[in-house]
């Protein structure tokens, strides 16, 4: 069974980093398909990918992780200068990442509006 | 890292602090070419190779560098220390290297070093003065390990050159790179085969501003 866990930003806003990537790891850990409103900062991604290298094992195998932005490509320029001013009040909160154990998701694939993600089942059905 | 890691990576940096010069490094997913890349370079202008390569990911799993490369292009020099670093990834199963012909002895102990290996790479990213990101340009760009690593290098104002690498292969699509980083400089290249080196070679010079 596949269990999709929502984080909305306020649960993880007020934490640190460190917290924000421990308390991420331990739901992926739980085999748990994160869908984390808003985007983790680029200082956190690394973050996040040195802390799974270290808690990599024979059972852990890794994270895969994708984002989706909230913005749409083609704006108009006053849509633009509106997306700018959003930004700026709500930061990271725009967009969505998906963080799931490498285990359960073999492969995210960004078209670049939609996300698909395909999983260990998919996977064997497809060779089928 | 363990105490001799750090004292290591402490006596490189004084090291390198001394003599002043520019570290270079080369960063990008696994199996992009990056130590294809560097053997390239070492052999260019040193006339000897840097590091093995293999088709089975994570060959490389411990930072590699040489010393004083001396670059020469119309009239220019460019003297930096090249840094060849492990691929970073977001997974590693030891399975994988077991499917490609390997013993689960050393697939799990190679799975382990590129675990350290990619751990590595990102200690070293605070180290460099500029780097050269390696693409597989058969491959799609916009994963987010490549997304990491080159925000990471912009939020720490390091200078970026993308090499789109494979442009031999024809699923090649450097196109693809350029839309996906149109930010930064993209030159394609084949660092196994040498096509558009020189160009490469060019592109160190503005990276470096020399």
């Amino acid at each position: 069974m596949l269990t999709l866990q929502f984080v909305p930003h306020s649960e993880i806003t007020d934490l640190n980093s460190e917290k924000k990537i421990q308390k991420l790891l331990k739901i992926v850990r739980e085999e748990k398909i994160i869908l984390l409103e808003g985007k983790l900062h680029s200082n956190e991604k690394s973050e996040l990918i040195r802390k799974t290298m270290e808690e990599i094992d024979e059972r852990f195998k890794g994270i895969e992780i994708e984002e989706l932005d909230a913005q749409a490509k083609d704006q108009a320029f006053l849509q633009k200068i509106r997306t700018v001013f959003i930004n700026l009040l709500l930061g990271s909160r725009r967009g969505l990442t998906i963080i799931g154990p490498a285990s359960i998701i073999k492969e995210i694939k960004k078209d670049p509006d939609k996300i698909q993600l395909f999983t260990e089942e998919q996977k064997k059905k497809k060779k089928k | 890292m363990g105490l001799f890691g750090n004292f290591l990576k402490k006596f490189l940096k004084a090291l390198f602090a001394k003599k002043g010069q520019i570290k270079l490094g080369i960063y990008g997913p696994p199996n992009g070419g990056k130590t294809t890349l560097a053997n390239k370079i070492t052999m260019d202008w040193l006339g000897e190779e840097m590091g093995s390569v293999s088709p089975i990911a994570h060959e490389t799993r411990e930072i590699q560098i040489k010393e004083q490369i001396t670059v020469k292009s119309k009239n220019k020099e460019l003297t930096f220390n090249l840094v060849d670093t492990p691929g970073i990834a977001t997974k590693i199963d030891y399975e994988e290297f077991i499917k490609q012909g390997m013993e689960e002895k050393e697939a799990k102990s190679r799975a382990k070093e590129a675990t350290k290996g990619v751990i590595d790479s990102i200690k070293w990213l605070d180290d460099m003065d500029a780097v050269v990101v390696v693409l597989d340009s058969t491959k799609d760009p916009y994963s987010q390990v490549n997304i990491t690593i080159i925000g990471n290098l912009e939020a720490r104002k390091i200078p970026v050159l993308i090499v789109a690498n494979k442009i031999d292969l024809k699923k090649s699509d450097i196109k693809k790179v350029q839309a996906a980083f149109p930010q930064y400089d993209v030159i394609g290249i084949s660092a196994k085969v040498g096509t558009n080196i020189d160009a490469f070679y060019e592109a160190l010079f503005k990276l470096t501003n020399r």
